[in-house]
């Protein structure tokens, strides 16, 4: 016999994945389901005495039904229909019944052998209800395991009962009312009979019935099937009043309603501990200054202090001296070639130990972040923000990115994945690396610097202040253009009780989102930097050439012409804007290399890189640099989470162009209006260009018309 | 009848109709909002949009935008 496959359904939040932790211990597998996001979950059940068989286990994306609408419902629905897993091992939080149940009656109909377990029965004690597990049982017609997934009780059994359950029959699924289930029977003895679906007739028969477009086209029927099934629907519709999905959602509810009513008994409802916490912490008054408050703490400990020592050590000790000092003596004891040397000294090293130095800081943030989602908190940052993100087309869960992003855009554009609506998800990861991130700050330094005088200590909150604005202009723009038009999914979203959260489900967390990034730049990252180092170490003859004789500055010089309307055609200001795509800090080392300095001769450095601007240009190659293209770390971020190259391409060509376009109005207005200089071509260029980027914000926005309220 | 957007905080009303198609209509019905349930709004985030509201015994935030397709009395 082969393995025995067992697929984990549950809602979100019911203790799906602490539940699948346990059951597989170790030997687990994190890949993305193919073509998207969300991830996929397979582990080998661990093994004991207990268990005599072998089995996997699939850890399906949390959902609340298996409704067409949205990424994680279509992913499980599909997984359950073609992959047919032997049992599905169904978890349910028994102190939210009725709307866990709504899944289950789903899960009931497919024709897999149903268990269902029955999750924080500890909290329904603290509400003072009494839950019959066996009484559930007997109404649902499959078997009902009583598990507490933190503590790790009753799991072992849960999985046995399942293991057993794989070789019974399906269980009997939830009957409607007489009108429905007439027309259901009629319209799965059409599907048997008009296709050679055998398994699942009822599944797709209620899907039938829902009229749910993607089911319908997976059908080759005939006209004359595809009529009489329509009109088996709209007889039932015209008898109960209502379109054919809210009809089944509404007998799935009364009949979850009767379940939960015989086996469930409700004690007296007191206020819980929850409901005090969330008075205060979303009350009108102390909400906000509270979340200001903990964001603070969070940024100041994994940013400001810890993190940002961890960081330099990272970077400057580890690696920039034991490591780098260890291998470089290693390399001569062993006499390796110097251009060996060099590639693994300042190519690898160098720049993947430069990607690598934000580790510590990531795992500091992200250590608070996942307590903060696993207590509950999480998801009130979205109440409270909700109303002032939601005007830049972004949801009130995007602030955790951007507040990530001053430290390092790519663990920030990493947090947007916590945003269940595709279009927010996306439109975050696209602007998530306009705010200056902390590899951004000697650029801002050295522009200041040299061409600044010490009064203007606005320069470096208007570079801030700046990355806030292109967010907002860039969701409002992008908001209204064709690529965020599919978007109808509310803003519908549960607010799950505080909890205390669990040590180990925190620290699976933040290894699962560390270990991505280390993959990446062991992988993607390492690779670029190998490329870089060889661009900029060698010319054309692949003779060894000093930073102003290689192939980069080449590229550099070619590419300059396009840099002129913005104001650095300088070839030098090129080849470190290029650089900057290894890394932000590269542009400063780059420049200082390139004019011949050192990087700690800073007043010869402010001198020299003064000559080459004047202050309305080198503010404009300041703003280009912080708001094209990010570093190659941050893109790789970017396609991991946007998956398809074409959506990577539009998010780097899209902030490159808006970082042209911002630097060319800077740049052609400001020399006019600061410098006086003459007005010329470029000038009423930049007018055009400035009225056409007020059109693309201001023009109406057709999906508010649809949507719209006034508030 | 009134859109739940309207509907006072701290009142319990019951769900009669659920307006609108598509995803929006689905996953409010999905959540456990169907017609007959009771709603009880809690609160509104402090600048006024979301709203809290509770449900078959957990809580939701749901935008007025959203809550305007569902009528109550």
């Amino acid at each position: 016999m082969g393995l025995t496959t067992i697929a984990l359904v549950g809602n979100p939040n019911s203790g799906k994945t602490t539940l699948f932790n346990i059951l597989t211990k170790s030997s687990q597998y994190v890949g993305n389901w193919p073509g998207v996001t969300v991830e996929k979950k397979e582990g080998r059940l661990r093994r004991g005495s207990t268990y005599n068989t072998d089995a996997v286990i699939v850890d399906l994306p949390g959902v609340y039904s298996l409704s067409p609408y949205s990424l994680e419902e279509v992913i499980t629905r599909d997984y359950l229909i073609n992959n047919r897993p032997d049992v599905i091992l169904n978890i349910v939080d028994a102190s939210n019944l009725e709307r866990n149940l709504y899944l289950t009656t789903q899960l009931l109909e497919i024709g897999i052998p149903v268990v269902v377990a029955l999750n924080m029965m500890d909290m329904v004690a603290k509400n003072k209800d009494i839950l019959n597990a066996d009484v559930l049982s007997a109404q649902l017609g499959c078997p009902v395991a009583e598990v507490s997934a933190v503590k790790g009780i009753g799991v072992v059994e849960a999985a046995k009962l399942a293991l057993a359950q794989a070789k019974m029959a399906p269980p009997t699924p939830i009957k409607f009312n007489n009108a429905v289930e007439y027309a259901l029977s009629q319209i799965e003895a059409l599907v048997k009979k008009n296709s050679n679906t055998k398994k699942s007739a009822r599944y797709y028969a209620i899907k039938l019935f829902e009229r749910d477009k993607k089911i319908i086209s997976n059908f080759s029927f005939s006209g004359i099937v595809r009529d009489k099934i329509e009109h088996i629907v709209k007889v039932c519709e015209a008898e109960l009043d209502d379109d054919g999905e809210s009809i089944i959602t509404n007998q799935r509810y009364e009949c979850i309603t009767e379940i939960a009513c015989t086996s469930l008994k409700k004690g007296h409802r007191e206020v819980t501990m929850s409901d005090r916490i969330d008075s205060i912490a979303t009350n009108k008054w102390l909400a906000l200054p509270i979340f200001v408050l903990i964001m603070f703490v969070v940024y100041y400990v994994s940013i400001g202090s810890l993190g940002g020592f961890l960081t330099e050590w990272t970077s400057n000790t580890l690696f920039g001296t034991w490591l780098s000092g260890g291998v470089s003596g290693l390399l001569e004891a062993f006499e390796v070639a110097a251009w060996l040397q060099s590639l693994i000294l300042d190519g690898i090293i160098g720049g993947v130990g430069a990607v690598l130095g934000f580790v510590p800081q990531m795992m500091i943030l992200f250590f608070f972040l996942s307590v903060l989602e696993d207590c509950g908190y999480m998801a009130r940052v979205a109440f409270i923000m909700d109303r002032i993100f939601k005007i830049f087309g972004l949801s009130g869960k995007s602030f955790i990115p951007l507040l990530i992003s001053t430290g390092c855009g790519v663990p920030g554009i990493m947090a947007s994945r916590t945003i269940e609506s595709e279009n927010e998800r996306k439109m975050t990861v696209m602007v998530a690396t306009f705010v200056p991130c902390s590899a951004k700050l000697p650029v801002i330094a050295l522009i200041t610097g040299s061409l600044f005088s010490k009064s203007a200590w606005w320069i470096a909150p208007s570079v801030y202040f700046l990355g806030i604005f292109a967010v907002a202009l860039s969701g409002i723009i992008l908001k209204k253009t064709h690529l965020f038009d599919n978007d109808t999914s509310p803003f519908i979203m549960e607010l799950p009780k505080y909890q205390i959260p669990s040590l180990k489900s925190v620290m699976v967390h933040i290894w699962e989102r560390s270990r991505a990034f280390i993959i990446k730049a062991g992988t993607v990252i390492f690779l670029a930097c190998g490329i870089i180092w060889f661009l900029s170490s060698y010319g054309w003859d692949l003779k060894e050439a000093g930073q102003d004789g290689s192939m980069l500055a080449d590229i550099g010089r070619m590419i300059s012409p396009v840099f002129a309307p913005v104001g650095f055609g300088d070839w030098r200001a090129a080849v470190a804007t290029l650089t900057g795509i290894a890394a932000k800090e590269n542009v400063v080392g780059s420049l200082a290399v390139l004019l011949g300095h050192s990087a700690d001769s800073s007043e010869m450095l402010f001198e020299s890189v003064a000559g080459m601007f004047t202050p309305i240009s080198a503010y404009a190659f300041l703003a280009f640099n912080m708001l094209c293209a990010p570093c190659i770390a941050a893109i790789a971020a970017i396609h991991r989470e946007m998956v398809t190259i074409k959506w990577t391409l539009i998010t780097i060509s899209y902030q490159t162009l808006l970082a042209y376009a911002v630097s060319f109005l800077i740049y052609q207005l400001g020399s006019v209006i600061f410098l006086g200089a003459p007005v010329s071509i470029g000038t009423f260029t930049a007018i055009l260009v400035l009225a056409f980027m007020l059109w693309l914000a201001l023009r109406p926005d057709k999906r508010a018309q649809r949507v719209g309220i006034k508030l | 009848m009134a859109s739940l957007h309207k509907v006072p905080i701290g009142k319990t009303v019951t769900v009669t109709k659920i307006l609108g198609s598509g995803a929006i209509k689905r996953r409010i019905m999905d959540m456990g909002i169907t017609k007959g349930t009771p709603v009880t709004i809690r609160k509104a985030a402090p600048l006024g949009d979301p709203l809290k509201i509770s449900v078959r015994g957990y809580e939701l935030s749901i935008r007025k935008a959203d809550a305007k397709n569902i009528l109550v009395e």
